[in-house]
């Protein structure tokens, strides 16, 4: 199968990627080019196959419900681009 | 004395046990080998020399005999968050961040008394078979410089082929472990799927991340495989199953039965690399195993269902990386443009294609036909394993289909790059252990991988058999022409 422009375009806004028209050109072929690749899966019948979700683990023992501390407010924002009053900052969303 | 680098783990622990030289010494030589080779190789991406030596010296002045790691030196992927020190994961989107907890993995590792000297590069979130798609530059394969370590984990493989350190950490989740292992020629664990736990592991592919080690011998790697694993209370995919004492013995082998999938030597695969692997089975037959051919039917589908489920779930998990609370933040003056900018400039390209081939798998519309496929596709996978594991206990196949290639080799075409990991991605979607070991050379002097591949939670049998055949071999004590 071969992706449109627009296709493209499509998935990078979904996936919130700017690119250049010169990416997308290329994504375009190269994305093109891996999903003909991965549709020989379609050659399989699997009408009776159930999936396999997660990693397929035996068993997921959950913990005991007990509240412990967590990471401390000032180590976890001492990582952002621009925080204020132990608040993420952010541009504003409704104009 | 040979040279302080060129010891194993545990020829570092007899050493300090019986005081013939110290833990400074120790971190010093490995900090010297950096110094005198990393300009060119380039396996790290940050050092922590003064903090590893002034560990060193703690070592010394209390020695803790209990503790196996005490003093000794070693070198974690930079997808492993330790606190203080930075995590990129080999990308510009996360640039300058610190971390502010360490993964219980590398926690273990040092409350057994390790001394961390630093962190080795990658491809960027662990995508990619060569370390090429760092965001801050190629790591070189100590072998041969013009030529990639594998990947994603190559620059622990290559730290410990280069004799920096005797051990490091790596991550599995499609080879990135047993590939750069077996193209470097050091051991190279992948364990089963929940068996060390992935607290402060930056996530990729969530139902197929692994941790995994690296080490010149199997001795080695067990020791710091038995310290990791086990159950943490912080990951619940992490399982309580106990861990078994590994017991050594040149008997291991002995009336063992290996299996030698078909679909396994391809037309494709390097002359070389079936010449060696099928020689090193031959060596196990001598060593007491009995070989039967068996057939894993689904072997062809494996990579097309690892480029649908792999990248869908890197999508999902990528999405955090907004410009937000974490890593730079392109300068935009509305939200939306804060996430296209930060996101589509600071991303590579391998990362970028991939989490679009997810975003597109688990579209409206197309989610059934690629994602609810593979899945189903991958249920028939595992069975293949299941069935085999029936007949045999352990299976045995190349690596990889080459040795090393070229810097550049494969950087315009990501379905070539993508073969490359086309033996170690069954075994990463069934869940189960794998493990590679140099078992020989081709014409220009590169190594060439054995993979050996168990049932869940059998390291412990895969982890005896290589040290059984290194035992009667010595091409893991061959050295790169440093």
């Amino acid at each position: 199968m071969t992706l449109t422009l627009q296709e493209v375009e499509h998935i990078a806004k979904l996936a919130r990627l700017e690119l250049s028209e010169e990416q997308k050109e290329l994504y375009r072929e190269q994305l093109s080019a891996i999903l003909d690749y991965v549709a020989k899966l379609r050659e399989l019948d699997t009408k009776d196959v159930p999936p396999t979700a997660g990693g397929g683990l035996p068993q997921m023992p959950l913990r005991t419900d007990e509240a412990h501390p967590s990471l401390a407010t000032d180590a976890l924002l001492s990582n952002a681009p621009k925080a204020e009053e132990e608040q993420f900052k952010i541009p504003p969303v409704f104009e | 004395m040979s040279n302080l680098t060129d010891l194993t783990l545990s020829e570092m622990r007899a050493g300090l046990d019986a005081r013939k030289f110290s833990s400074r010494e120790l971190v010093q030589a490995a900090l010297d080998q950096i110094a005198k080779l990393d300009s060119s190789l380039h396996a790290f991406l940050h050092l922590d020399a003064e903090s590893a030596l002034e560990q060193a010296d703690e070592a010394d002045h209390h020695r803790q005999p209990d503790k196996p790691l005490h003093g000794i030196p070693i070198a974690i992927k930079d997808v492993l968050m330790i606190e203080g020190l930075p995590c990129t994961c080999g990308s510009k989107i996360l640039e300058g961040f610190i971390a502010p907890y360490t993964a219980t993995s590398v926690k273990r590792l040092k409350e057994a008394g390790a001394v961390i000297i630093g962190k080795t590069n990658m491809d960027e979130f662990a995508m990619g078979s060569s370390t090429e798609n760092s965001a801050y530059g190629v790591t070189r394969n100590p072998w041969d410089s013009s030529r990639v370590p594998g990947g994603s984990s190559g620059g622990s493989a290559a730290a410990v082929a280069a004799h920096y350190v005797p051990v490091a950490l790596g991550t599995d989740t499609g080879g990135s472990v047993r590939q750069p292992a077996s193209l470097c020629g050091v051991t190279g664990l992948k364990t089963t799927y929940g068996r060390i736990s992935r607290y402060g592991l930056v996530a990729f592919g969530s139902s197929l991340d692994t941790v995994g080690a690296f080490g010149r011998t199997a001795e080695d790697v067990a020791t710091i495989f038995s310290i990791m694993a086990g159950r943490d209370e912080k990951d619940a995919t992490s399982i309580n199953q106990p861990v078994p004492q590994i017991k050594f013995d040149v008997d291991a082998v002995r009336g063992l039965k290996i299996g030698v999938p078909k679909e396994y030597f391809i037309t494709g695969i390097q002359p070389e690399v079936e010449e060696k692997t099928r020689a090193a089975i031959e060596m196990l037959k001598n060593l007491g195993a009995e070989i039967r051919e068996i057939s894993l039917p689904h072997t062809e589908y494996a990579l097309p269902v690892y480029y649908i489920i792999a990248p869908a779930e890197a999508s999902a998990n990528l999405a955090r990386y907004d410009g937000i609370r974490y890593g730079p933040r392109a300068d935009a003056d509305n939200l939306w443009d804060v996430y296209f900018k930060t996101r589509g400039g600071k991303f590579g390209a391998e990362v970028a294609r991939r989490i679009m081939i997810g975003t597109y798998a688990l579209s409206a519309g197309y989610y059934d036909a690629y994602y609810g496929q593979a899945q189903k596709v991958r249920t028939l996978i595992k069975r293949d394993f299941e069935s085999a594991f029936k007949d045999v206990d352990v299976i045995a196949a190349p690596t990889a289909p080459t040795t090393a290639f070229k810097i550049g080799e494969h950087v315009n075409d990501p379905l070539a790059m993508y073969l490359e990991d086309v033996f170690t991605l069954p075994a990463s979607l069934a869940g189960v252990p794998g493990i590679s070991f140099n078992v020989g050379f081709d014409k220009n002097n590169l190594p060439v991988g054995l993979q050996l591949i168990g049932s869940h939670f059998r390291e412990d049998l895969l982890l005896r058999v290589t040290h059984a055949y290194q035992q009667v071999t010595d091409w893991h004590k061959k050295q790169p022409p440093l």
